[in-house]
């Protein structure tokens, strides 16, 4: 029973980080049809970013508490990866705004590996060790089932920012303009909004929510790399899929799920295959959701509800 | 073929103008330069470059004329399809002998290239037992290979670790799971158990799903197939799950990455074993480490030792054969017989390294500490 | 090769025979000229007919039938494991390159049908994303099915492959011709290769032309209107995917035989982008691009490790960024800036077959 448990707060915890950055691909998806492969890059970026805001913190004010300077490595991080988005925005993807559908596509993936390569040139090729500031002892709330307050931290944050963002977009005429970019550039575009800026919003804020998604994600495995965010980032886009493309809820239900899935996927496949598969196709679980979903119901779990688009 | 001509034209003008002064020997390495392992491919690289300036600054006589030995060094990224390619470079450019490649999966594809040309490859570090048993003349390793670890490591998990029950992981890679295929074998021929078999990536980060499966299982010991890398996240996520089984690898994940990469999680429990003796244990350990910091300023990582022998075991073949040619010094390098940095160098029939020893190591204070 | 005289900018469009006859000339000569700088450009040119049948597959796919493929690496892969369990000691099955290379079609066709048949619906960007997912899935595959029964082999690969055998020639084998003139295996590769890349150039141009190229430039234009003027745009898309799969995997018979070894790390997702790139780079949509995509990039590792570490120890006394980073860099500039500034590609597809232009005249978008 406590393995059970346990797998759900693996689950979880992994789900939450896919909630997280899904949430940027349906955004982007939802506004432009555009699948922005380069938005788990930013992940990484985030991470990387906060290593070195945190290196730097450690060499000029050692005595720092870890949650001042966790802090402030968040508030570098995160401007640094609105910025990145919004350039990537403004020089590759908006001049093809109206090209044929695969140009932009094929655009995206370039800027993936170009985030890579350049986080590559910049922070080098080795596993970097990331200060884990929020403790990793872990502790027992039903017996043999752990949990670290970092993996809280993870849950609770995805949770608040999840919730701030529907705030964000149900409530407030910036969130109006971006359902009605959502649902007809240019017919909003006669309404007042200004479509361009509200794009380009759309960028920026995904790209803040992954660029926590990074630091969580860091702290969370004590490790960082330029290669890091790639995989993660397909699978979020999987959960984005899974959830109904384009849905804010269904982002984050999809991340969870997934999450899930994973984790007992990994635990129990060999008993359910009855030994002829074992953990070594944890991989494909992701890929595997996503062609079902596809196929066989495209708009998701909690389907393509058009009103609440974002 | 008119090129082939004017090549050998080239040829023999570049040969008579070396006559005059000194003769000029390259050899080659091939390690990853690039990529997640290129902190160990540098330092093979390293390794084979301080012998040959040790060679260098020696003075090598061989057929009357002073060697000049040069290294050049090549990336194949651990992929096959370009150590292949980087082979067929190092063959054109004319090495006499190559240290080289690090990855099994890398030097099995390209041993043929090499023993096509006739060129003697040593790998310091591919441990996969294929390699040497293609029936290639020319190859040979300085290292251990699987099957002499994977029984030593076995052993050593029900006989001295005492333990009944195994849990074991391999990162699908073909290191890793060949190691851990070995290692299986020798626990079950101890006695030991197999509670748990279990797989991840050379890419993946998260492990928890199947450390919680493992933990169910109450294995006495964790063995894990795989690299740095991965065997460090491991460890603490070992820890934040509440595992407290000892946590044993090969020698991929025996290296000061992997104690940096663990953090805190690592302690006492944690074991790994090296084909070879330990540095300091080496006949020229230390004497090799201080070296390979003052002229490299960088920690030796793991397999360079190897490469140093590997390059040595040509050169002195060479001088034993009065030749640099290949086909006149294998002969010769098939009976190499001298005391290397990292113990006696010999070759058995399939070119594997004659007694391979084996130590294991203890993580204590900080670094990992031979038994 | 009237599309491939087009590629020689100048003479091309002038005088469109001697633009032929140089290419032709080129092609045959390249090995002799390569082999001068060393056996490693041989190899390099091997290689690069390779990913010519690659891209040239691929580009049927994305180019004419407007199908992004990111999991086109899995059927090499169906290909070269075809060769490795029909003709290598692991099954101990030696079969003959005749019957190795049609059955190795045939299966690649058999998955690229098994992919086609349930992604015919989706969209473009949706399609992208599940082929990428199909690719990982047959890599992952191939990785781990030596258990419980071993098939694969697993990560350890599957080595002492079958080499080509023509005639009796074993194309391995250095020819013996006189006393010192030996024709090395590598120029007997490159002329075998080079008689599948130009059969295959004259089975693509033919199809091009053909009621099935033109359906597909129709469907790939405008799906809508091509299934209002009766073309079964099923049918199409499955026979685009099949054709694909098919060139993928005859260049994975050919590179597994060549290279004697099979492991799944030569088939992730970074071979499918680099072939991908090769396409968009040339020009999608035309024979001479991918050509001409498929040599540039394919050289393009050997050609930084001879220049850029040069050039860079010239200029800063070191190397700032070692080759494969600096091919990854261009490589992902290559994607972007192409689609920014040349959509269209390095040789552009004549004017008839592009639907970008087509497009754009229009003022069309989709």
């Amino acid at each position: 029973m406590e393995i059970f448990l346990q797998q759900i707060v693996n689950g979880l915890v992994v789900g939450s980080v896919y909630a997280l950055v899904a949430l940027g691909y349906t955004m982007v998806y939802g506004i432009l049809g555009l699948i922005n492969f380069a938005h788990g890059d930013l992940v990484m970026v985030g991470a990387l970013t906060a290593l070195q805001t945190m290196m730097f913190l450690m060499g000029v004010a050692p005595g720092m508490s870890p949650i001042a300077m966790l802090s402030l490595s968040l508030l570098v991080a995160i401007p640094v990866c609105m910025l990145l988005a919004f350039t990537m925005e403004r020089l590759a993807y908006r001049p093809l705004r109206n090209a044929p559908r695969l140009a932009p596509l094929i655009t995206a993936i370039g800027v993936s590996f170009l985030l890579q390569t350049l986080a590559m040139i910049i922070w080098g090729r080795n596993y970097h060790t990331f200060p884990q500031l929020i403790s990793t002892t872990p502790i027992q709330p039903i017996e043999g089932v752990f949990i670290t307050p970092i993996q809280i931290t993870i849950i609770v944050v995805s949770a608040l920012m999840m919730a701030g963002l529907v705030l964000l977009v149900t409530k407030t005429k910036l969130g109006r303009a971006m359902r009605a970019t959502a649902e007809n550039h240019r017919v909003a575009a006669l309404m007042g909004v200004d479509t361009n800026m509200i794009i380009a919003l759309t960028f920026v804020i995904g790209a803040a929510l992954a660029a926590v998604a990074g630091v969580m994600f860091a702290s969370n495995y004590g490790i960082a790399h330029y290669g890091m965010g790639f995989m993660p980032g397909l699978k979020a886009f999987t959960a984005a899929v899974l959830g109904g493309i384009g849905n804010l809820g269904g982002a984050m239900l999809g991340g969870i799920v997934l999450g899930l899935v994973e984790s007992f996927g990994a635990g129990y496949i060999e008993h359910l295959t009855f030994g002829f598969l074992n953990s070594s196709y944890q991989d494909i679980f992701a890929f595997m959701i996503l062609g079902l979903v596809l196929i066989f119901k495209p708009t998701g779990l909690l389907g393509e509800r058009v009103s609440d688009r974002a | 073929m008119k090129q082939t001509v004017v090549a050998l034209a080239i040829m023999a003008i570049g040969l008579s103008a070396a006559q005059a002064q000194e003769m000029v020997v390259k050899l080659g390495s091939v390690a990853p330069l690039t990529g997640t392992i290129s902190h160990l491919g540098k330092d093979n690289e390293n390794g084979a470059r301080l012998a040959i300036e040790d060679a260098n600054a020696k003075g090598v006589t061989i057929a009357g004329k002073k060697v000049k030995f040069e290294l050049m060094g090549e990336d194949d990224q651990a992929d096959p399809r370009t150590g292949t390619t980087v082979a067929q470079r190092l063959v054109d450019a004319g090495v006499k002998g190559v240290v080289g490649h690090l990855n099994s999966g890398t030097t099995i594809p390209a041993s043929r290239i090499y023993n096509q040309a006739g060129v003697p490859m040593i790998s310091p570090s591919a441990t996969n037992p294929t390699l040497t048993r293609q029936g290639y003349k020319a190859v040979f390793r300085t290292i251990a290979n699987d099957v002499q670890q994977g029984s030593v490591l076995g052993k050593f998990i029900v006989g001295s670790l005492a333990a009944k029950t195994v849990a074991i992981i391999d990162d699908r890679t073909a290191y890793g799971q060949g190691l851990a295929d070995e290692t299986e074998k020798a626990v079950k021929a101890g006695g030991g158990k197999i509670v748990a078999r279990e797989f991840t990536t050379d890419k993946a980060t998260d492990f928890n799903a199947i450390l919680t499966k493992i933990r169910g299982a109450k294995p006495d010991v964790i063995f894990f197939g795989g690299m740095d890398a991965q065997g460090g996240p491991m460890l603490r996520q070992l820890k934040q799950l509440g595992v407290e089984a000892k946590f044993v690898t090969g020698d991929g994940g025996c290296s000061p990455e992997m104690i940096k990469l663990a953090g805190d999680a690592i302690g006492a429990n944690a074991y790994c074993s090296m084909a070879g003796l330990p540095l300091e244990k080496m006949p020229g350990g230390t004497e090799f480490r201080n070296r390979y910091k003052a002229r490299f300023n960088a920690d030796v990582q793991i397999y360079s030792p190897y490469a140093y022998d590997a390059a040595m075991a040509m050169i002195k073949a060479m001088q034993a054969a009065n030749s640099v040619e290949p086909a006149k010094y294998l002969p010769e390098l098939k009976k190499s017989n001298f005391p290397g940095v990292t113990g006696t160098v010999a070759f058995d029939d399939l070119g594997d390294i004659k007694d391979g020893a084996i130590t294991l190591y203890q993580f204590k204070s900080g670094t990992w500490a031979p038994m | 090769m009237n599309e491939l005289a087009l590629a020689i900018p100048w003479l091309g469009k002038r005088n469109p025979l001697a633009a032929r006859w140089l290419v032709i000339a080129i092609a045959i000569a390249a090995p002799l000229v390569a082999m001068a700088f060393g056996r490693t450009w041989v190899r390099v040119l091997d290689f690069a007919l390779l990913y010519i049948l690659l891209a040239l597959g691929l580009n049927l796919v994305v180019g004419f039938a407007g199908l992004l493929d990111l999991g086109y690496i899995a059927f090499y892969a169906v290909g070269a494991y075809t060769a490795a369990f029909l003709a290598s000691p692991h099954f101990d099955v030696h079969l003959p390159i005749w019957i190795v290379l049609p059955l190795a079609a045939c299966f690649a066709a058999t998955a690229g049908i098994t992919l086609g048949f349930p992604v015919l619906r989706l969209r473009g960007d949706y399609l992208a994303i599940v082929t990428l997912g199909f690719g990982e899935i047959v890599r992952i595959f191939m990785n781990n099915l030596n258990y419980p029964i071993n098939i694969t082999n697993g990560p350890q690969g599957i080595n002492a492959l079958d080499p080509v055998v023509l005639f009796g020639w074993d194309l391995s084998r250095n020819i013996q011709v006189t006393e010192e003139l030996s024709i090395n295996s590598l120029f007997l590769y490159y002329y075998f290769f080079l008689l599948c890349v130009v059969g295959s150039i004259i089975f693509i141009q033919r199809l091009q032309i053909s009621r099935v190229g033109r359906a597909w430039a129709a469907m790939r234009d405008d799906e809508l209107a091509a299934k209002a003027i009766g073309i079964n745009t099923r049918n199409m898309k499955l026979l685009a995917f099949a054709l694909g799969a098919t060139f993928g995997g005859v260049s994975g018979v050919l590179f597994g035989t060549f290279q004697g070894f099979v492991s799944p790390e030569s088939f992730s997702l970074m071979e499918s982008i680099a072939v991908l790139t090769m396409v968009v780079f040339g020009g999608m949509g035309n024979i001479a691009g991918a050509i001409v995509g498929a040599i540039i990039l394919s050289a393009l590792p050997e050609i930084l490790r001879h220049l850029a570490v040069p050039v860079q120890q010239a200029l800063f006394g070191h190397v700032l960024l070692d080759p494969e980073v600096l091919r990854m860099l261009l490589l992902s500039l290559a994607m972007i800036l192409m689609m920014l500034l040349r959509p269209s590609g390095l040789i552009p597809a004549s004017a008839k077959y592009s639907h970008i232009r087509y497009l754009k005249a229009k003022g069309v978008t989709e």
